[in-house]
């Protein structure tokens, strides 16, 4: 092992990350965490203990080079760390603050066998944020190829495929539903966890790569994908996400207090309901909210409502403590800020009054059983265990579906039983020549990274597309093209 | 930015612009709606669409002021932009040859009414539209719908116009003395709920077109869930025309109201302010 080469001490912790007080902070929707000082930066980038093999790469759905980031950390080189990150990532500032590294680059890091992982999220964002801070520099672009792409969805995936696109001299136009860009980054996520400025200055950095970006253009209604080819464009990236809330189909859903988790983060995120009525969107937080779920989305809800005013915001999960989705940090975050948790719970139907107000829920209490089709323990429920706990708002944070508007007006693209867009997970290639999809809309709900993680893999093969100009396919290429349509038709007969 | 390129007051608080939005315009059919924001704090509003130029690349919309933002985006003028415009949204409106049809719309829902109107009589149809109002003064684009129309009938609340009572009378009297294949209503929750329990006694099916609120008006948020045959459904995707005998108008009305607290406070601070509060949306007229 690397480890017992080096001759310094380990330092087995992590380097604490300044945070916000939990008492002020569940009053504010500045920033929770602070980002690491310079001397914290350095100090955690010495732990690293640059092992050759370099295990913490293969969590990373991009592929960032991270022992030689952190290794310019290490030597104060913050511009070669920050030119290093960005070979790979074109959202760093985004990364470094939201991505899952539990379960990614730090879930892989020989020091955590022992102690705790290197904080690579933690310096990662510190790179990004000191780039951001004292000019960013704009890689250089390739010659243009006289290529047009046309990216639906200005989400992590479209982000990440348009930049990608854009270095390699191709250019590049997105397409955007809402009036401002970033997808889930601007209508989900909480201010609190990624600040808006610094999504809107990754986006300017694209912008300044080349990429053009329109937003109020919903592709599916003012123009279908045909049109679009038929107007120039040589290729397309679906990366429209999975928007669609689901319910929970119980009796008084619809009550007044009954919000989906998107319209309640949109409503605040977006439309920055929360300085209303300084700005004209209203939300609704009550005084007692139920959030139904277990992932950061559900997290970001019950930690908004409080910051919207609520007395008490509670996580109703049907599973236990252990089989929590959302990170363990956003875990953490919303129980110092007084988030409480009923486990093993679901709701069975939401009561309300006579002006069709929610005045509370009916819960059952569950027990886990055996390991389900995903292998986790499936809950049960405990006969005549029913509780009514007492709320008047319920926000459901339970996943989303697909929305239909593309494929609805695209027929001959494949999409499989949930309505997910049929696309080869390795190159993005769908039954539509030309057009490439990646993200949530392919795969269901699922995380920034591995969204910009499909991002980046369909580029690289709509560059091959484009280059091999379709009509002259090389060998090998070909055979790339005819192995994702094997692969394509396997998945739409699934 | 979007410009209006016309401005008209209809009556009084029911205005009419005209937005150049040629995107927009070039696929807009009759029964779809916009969603339009003013300004950089401002909501975003679905409104119907009243009428399309593909030619000019403009956009109709009538609305009538009731909370902020509309009395606000009333005070626009010619020449002034709206921040965003997006657009067409819902599901076009059905269009077949049914007979005889009847067009009833309400208030400021005669607007809408009026491209599926036309639509309708260009497939054939004999349409016979019946607009109501308030009173006299509330009463407008009797031109337009005559033109849509093979017939025009006008009734106002308190006779200060043409014929006394409510849109459902002229209805009934229709029904009942020449008898109609289908209808199409669009206006206020009450009076759409009204048609709709007239007509279901005649077994004539009935459409109405649902404007409940919405925030991003492409399926994202659900707020505009409405329960049509006892399915949830939401308006934005899956309307907003829905099978008005199918509607639960009760669930709609109650849902319609959720904000009523919060949009006096915005509309009492708008007006207390007496003018906008935000100035760095408006480009002046700038092309």
């Amino acid at each position: 092992m690397a480890a017992e080469n080096t001759k310094k001490a380990i330092i087995p912790k992590k380097n604490p990350m300044p945070a916000q007080d939990p008492v002020i902070r569940a009053g504010n929707f500045n920033e929770v965490a602070l980002g690491y000082s310079e001397e914290a930066v350095v100090a955690e980038a010495e732990r690293c203990i640059q092992c050759k093999n370099a295990p913490c790469r293969q969590g990373c759905p991009v592929d960032i080079d991270i022992p030689a980031f952190i290794k310019k950390v290490a030597e104060r080189d913050f511009a070669g760390g920050a030119q290093k990150l960005k070979e790979t990532n074109a959202l760093p500032a985004v990364c470094g603050r939201v991505c899952p590294q539990e379960s990614q680059c730090e879930k892989y890091c020989t020091l955590g066998k022992k102690y705790e992982p290197v904080g690579i999220g933690r310096i990662e964002r510190y790179l990004a944020d000191w780039e951001l801070a004292t000019g960013v520099k704009i890689p250089q672009t390739a010659a243009p190829t006289g290529k047009k792409v046309a990216i639906v969805g200005s989400g992590p995936a479209g982000l990440t495929c348009a930049a990608d696109l854009a270095k390699l001299g191709h250019q590049v136009t997105i397409f955007e539903a809402l009036h401002i860009a970033g997808g889930v980054l601007m209508y989900g996520i909480p201010e609190f966890r990624l600040p808006k400025s610094v999504v809107q200055a990754e986006i300017d950095n694209l912008k300044k790569l080349g990429v053009d970006i329109q937003v109020n253009a919903i592709v599916g209604k003012f123009s279908t994908i045909d049109e679009l080819m038929e107007s120039g464009y040589d290729a397309v990236f679906l990366g429209t996400g999975a928007g669609l809330p689901n319910f929970m189909r119980i009796p008084g859903e619809n009550a007044c207090g009954v919000y989906s988790a998107n319209e309640f983060l949109t409503r605040s995120n977006l439309m920055q309901a929360y300085r209303f009525p300084e700005t004209d969107t209203p939300i609704f937080a009550g005084k007692r909210v139920a959030v139904l779920g277990g992932g950061n989305v559900a997290m970001d809800a019950a930690r908004t409502a409080l910051r919207l005013g609520a007395e008490e915001s509670w996580i109703v999960y049907r599973r236990s403590r252990v089989e929590l989705p959302a990170r363990i940090e956003e875990v953490e975050h919303a129980e110092e800020e007084g988030v409480k948790f009923q486990f093993l719970t679901n709701p069975t139907r939401i009561l309300y009054n006579d002006d069709y107000w929610v005045t509370g829920m009916e819960c059952l209490r569950y027990e886990l059983g055996e390991p389900d089709a995903s292998g986790r323990r499936s809950p049960v429920p405990v006969k005549g265990s029913e509780f009514i706990l007492e709320v008047d708002t319920v926000v459901v944070a339970i996943g989303t579906g697909l929305n239909p508007l593309i494929s609805k007006t695209t027929p001959d693209l494949a999409v499989n039983k949930r309505g997910n867009i049929t696309a080869d997970l390795e190159t993005g290639a769908t039954s539509k020549p030309g057009v490439y999809a990646g993200g949530d809309v392919v795969t269901g709900s699922a995380t920034v990274i591995l969204a910009m993680g499909a991002g980046r893999a369909a580029a690289k093969s709509i560059n091959n597309y484009l280059l091999s100009n379709n009509k002259f396919l090389s060998g090998s290429l070909l055979e790339v093209r005819e192995a994702s349509q094997v692969r394509v038709n396997e998945a739409m007969s699934k | 930015m979007y410009r209006i390129v016309k401005k008209e007051v209809l009556a009084p608080t029911l205005n009419l612009i005209e937005i150049h939005a040629p995107l927009v315009a070039r696929k807009a059919l009759a029964g779809q709606f916009v969603i339009l924001r003013i300004h950089d704090e401002g909501e975003r509003i679905p409104v119907t669409i009243a009428d399309f130029d593909r030619k000019k690349g403009t956009i109709t919309c009538v609305f009538q002021e009731v909370g902020r933002t509309t009395k606000e985006l009333a005070t626009f003028t010619e020449g002034e932009c709206l921040k965003d415009f997006v657009g067409p949204l819902g599901v076009p409106s059905h269009i077949e040859n049914y007979g005889r049809v009847a067009c009833v719309g309400g208030g400021v829902g005669v607007a809408p009414v009026h491209p599926i109107a036309r639509a309708l009589k260009e497939a054939g149809n004999e349409v016979i539209s019946i607009i109501g109002a308030r009173n006299k003064d509330l009463i407008f684009w009797e031109d337009r719908m005559g033109a849509a129309s093979s017939e025009l009938r006008v009734t106002t609340d308190d006779g200060s116009y043409l014929r006394k009572g409510f849109v459902t009378d002229l209805l009934k009297e229709l029904i009942e003395e020449e008898g109609i294949d289908f209808c199409l209503a669009i206006g206020p929750l009450p009076m759409m709920r009204a048609v709709c329990d007239l007509t279901k006694n005649y077994g004539i099916k009935t459409v109405v077109s649902l404007n409940p609120l919405m925030v991003d008006g492409t399926g994202m948020c659900g707020c505009c869930r409405v329960t049509v045959g006892g399915e949830t459904k939401f308006a934005c995707v899956d309307g907003p025309e829905f099978d008005g005998h199918q509607v639960d108008f009760a669930e709609m009305a109650r849902r319609s109201v959720i904000y009523k607290h919060q949009e006096k406070v915005s509309l009492d601070l708008y007006e207390e302010k007496g003018t906008r509060h935000h100035h760095q949306c408006r480009c002046g007229g700038e092309e």
